[in-house]
C-alpha cells in the first residue's frame, strides 16, 4: 500500500491500515519535512503563543511500532499505472497494489504581478512561523481575503497587538457556505476587536519593495502594511493524477468508494470530489478536517476491500476570539431557515429544503455553546429526518428526542 | 487522599448526560448513563483541553463539543480521532440522592 500526501488525510489512512489489521508493507510519502500534522492551528490562537508548536498526529514511535514507513521531503513525481510504479523526486520509486491519493489543496495564487517576500500565503508549518514572525504590537497586516483563514489569522494577530486590516472583494465577509446572520456576528466580532474589514473591494494592485507592500484597492485607495497575507481559496493539487490520466473534475473524481478512473488508485481529503450520497449523490469537494479524517480512514477500508460507500454530513467549524462557529451540512441546500436561540447570543440556523428536510444547520456562539446541537443536527441531516420547524425553532424542545422520533 | 466529594444531586442530571464539576481547582465530567449509572472522569479533553461537559452522551460514549474527539466514559478509553489519548476516571458513588466522586 502506498500514501502520497502525508498530511490529515494520509497520515489517518496509513494509521487506519494497520487498525484493520492489514500487515503488509505502508508506505506514507511525504514532501514536507515534518510527520503529519494538523493545519487548523496554524491560523487560530496557537499561532500567537511566543513559539508556535507543531500539532503532529502520530509520533516517530508510533509509526516505527506500527511499521509504517513514512518518507519525508520527497515529492511523488509520476504514477505509472499499467507497471503499478510511484515514481520518487529523488529518484527512487515504489510499486503498490493500492495507490491512496492525499496530496490536499495549496493556497489559490492572487494572479497578479508584484508579488514579493512581503506578499504570502497560509497552508503549512513554515508560512505559519514566517507570518508569527511578522505578527507583533503595532506591525500592520493586511489580510487579503476574508475568508476562514484570513479572519482566524486577524484574529489571532489582533491578539498580539498587530494593526489588521481585512480586504474582501465579495459584498461581505465569509460569502462562501455562512449565512449572512451568521457572517455578521463574526464581522461583529471583528470590528469590535480592532480590525478594518473593507468588503466589496476588489484590489488592483499590490506592489512589494521588500520594505513594506502597498494593497491598490479599487477605489484607488492604499494599504500600506508590513507584511500581506493572501488567503483567497484553495485548489485541489491534481497535477500527479491529472498526468497519469486520471479522471479530473474539480478535483481527483472518485466515486462514492473514493475510488478514482482507476479501480487501484484511490483519492481522498481536500484533494478529491466525490458523491456526497446525503444530497443525492452531488459531487461535491471540501475542504474540511473531520472530511480528511474520515475519507482517509474509509480509503483505507476500500483499499482492503470492504467496498463501503462514503454516507457522512459534511462538518466544519472555526474559532475566532471567545467565538466559535460550527456548520453541519452545506447550508445552500437549503431553502428555508429556521432560527434556535440559545442564550449567551449562541444561535442555531436549521436550513430547510423545500420539502420540509433539515439540510444544514450553522451555529455560532461563545465556546461551545452550539457544538450539542449541531451534532445532533448533523444526525438528524443524515437520517434525513424532516423535524416540524416550531420543534427545530424552540430551544425547550430537546434535538435528541427529534433523533428518536 | 480518598476522600468521596460530592459533586451534586443525581437529579441534577438527565440520563444519557453529562455535568461540569469544578473542585479545588480541578474539572471533572459527571456521566449518568442510559441505564442509570453514574460515572466520573477528568472534565478536560486529551487534545485541547475542552470541557466535555459542553459534549454530547451516547450510550457509553462521550463526543467532545470541540472536534468530536470520542471516549468511553467508563473506562476513559479514547475511542476516535483526534483524541488518543486516554481520559482519567473516578470512582463514583450515589448515596442519599447524591453523586459522589473519589478525586484522590
Ligand atoms: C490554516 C488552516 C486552518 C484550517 N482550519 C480549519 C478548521 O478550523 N476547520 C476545518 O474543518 N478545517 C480547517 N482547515 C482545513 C484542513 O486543515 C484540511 O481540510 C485538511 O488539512 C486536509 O487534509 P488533507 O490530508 O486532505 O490535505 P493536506 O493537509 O493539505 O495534506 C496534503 C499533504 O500532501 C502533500 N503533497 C501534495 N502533493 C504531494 C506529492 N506529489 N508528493 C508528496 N506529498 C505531496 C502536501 O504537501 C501536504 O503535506 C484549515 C486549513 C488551514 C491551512
Ligand atoms: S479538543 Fe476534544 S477533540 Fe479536540
Amino acid at each position: 500500500m502506498v500514501i502520497v500526501g502525508a498530511g490529515e488525510c494520509g497520515g489517518r489512512a496509513a494509521l487506519a491500515l494497520r487498525d484493520l489489521g492489514y500487515e503488509g508493507p505502508v508506505t506514507l510519502v511525504g514532501d514536507e519535512p515534518h510527520l503529519p500534522y494538523e493545519r487548523p492551528p496554524l491560523s487560530k490562537e496557537a499561532m500567537a503563543s511566543e513559539t508556535p508548536e507543531i500539532r503532529a498526529i502520530t509520533s516517530d514511535e508510533l509509526l516505527a511500532e506500527k511499521s509504517i514507513r513514512h518518507l519525508r521531503s520527497v515529492r511523488a513525481a509520476g504514477i505509472d499505472r499499467t507497471a503499478h510504479v510511484v515514481r520518487l523526486s529523488d529518484g527512487a520509486s515504489l510499486s503498490y497494489d493500492k495507490l491512496l491519493l492525499a496530496t490536499g489543496s495549496t493556497p489559490r495564487k492572487l494572479p497578479m504581478p508584484g508579488l514579493g517576500s512581503r506578499c504570502v500565503y497560509l497552508r503549512t508549518f513554515a508560512d505559519a512561523l514566517a507570518i508569527r514572525a511578522h505578527l507583533r504590537a503595532g506591525s500592520r497586516i493586511a489580510i487579503v481575503g476574508g475568508g476562514f483563514i484570513g479572519l482566524e489569522l486577524a484574529a489571532s494577530a489582533r491578539k498580539l497587538g498587530a494593526s489588521v486590516t481585512v480586504i474582501e472583494a465579495q459584498p461581505r465577509i465569509l460569502m462562501r457556505g455562512v449565512p449572512v446572520e451568521i457572517a455578521g456576528i463574526v464581522h461583529d466580532a471583528h470590528e469590535a476587536e480592532g480590525v478594518k474589514i473593507l468588503a466589496g473591494q476588489g484590489i488592483t494592485a499590490i506592489a512589494d519593495d521588500s520594505a513594506e507592500v502597498r494593497v491598490t484597492l479599487a477605489d484607488g485607495k492604499d494599504i500600506v502594511a508590513d507584511l500581506s497575507v493572501i488567503g483567497i481559496g484553495a485548489v485541489p493539487v491534481t497535477t500527479l493524477a491529472a498526468e497519469a490520466g486520471l479522471t479530473i473534475d474539480n478535483g481527483i473524481a472518485v466515486d462514492a468508494e473514493l475510488r478514482t478512473s482507476d479501480p487501484d488508485v484511490f483519492a481522498a481529503g481536500d484533494c478529491c470530489s466525490f458523491p456526497l450520497a446525503v444530497y443525492g449523490g452531488r459531487r461535491v469537494r471540501l475542504e474540511a478536517w473531520r472530511n480528511a479524517q474520515e475519507q482517509g480512514a474509509l480509503a483505507a477500508r476500500n483499499m482492503l476491500g470492504a467496498g463501503e460507500a462514503h454516507a457522512a454530513v459534511p462538518w466544519f467549524w472555526s474559532d475566532q476570539y471567545g467565538l466559535s462557529l460550527q456548520i453541519a451540512g452545506l447550508s445552500d441546500e437549503g431553502r428555508g431557515i429556521v432560527r434556535r436561540d440559545l442564550g449567551e447570543g449562541a444561535f442555531i440556523l436549521f436550513h430547510l429544503a423545500e420539502d420540509g428536510r433539515l439540510v444544514a444547520a450553522s451555529g455560532i456562539g461563545p465556546g461551545n455553546t452550539v457544538a450539542r446541537d449541531i451534532r445532533l443536527a448533523e444526525m438528524l441531516i443524515g437520517k434525513r429526518a424532516k423535524p416540524a420547524p416550531e420543534a427545530l425553532g424552540s430551544p425547550d424542545v430537546k434535538l435528541k428526542a427529534l433523533l428518536a422520533a | 487522599m480518598n476522600d468521596w466529594v460530592e459533586a451534586c444531586a443525581a437529579e441534577e442530571i438527565d440520563e444519557e448526560d453529562v455535568m461540569r464539576f469544578d473542585h479545588g481547582g480541578r474539572t471533572f465530567a459527571i456521566y449518568r448513563s442510559p441505564d442509570d449509572e453514574f460515572f466520573a472522569t477528568d472534565g478536560l479533553c486529551t487534545h485541547e483541553k475542552i470541557h466535555l461537559a459542553d459534549g454530547l452522551v451516547m450510550d457509553d460514549i462521550i463526543e467532545c463539543p470541540k472536534h468530536n474527539g470520542r471516549f468511553n466514559y467508563k473506562t476513559g478509553a479514547a475511542k476516535g480521532a483526534p483524541a488518543c489519548v486516554n481520559l482519567k476516571t473516578y470512582p463514583v458513588k450515589v448515596d442519599a440522592g447524591k453523586v459522589l466522586v473519589q478525586i484522590g
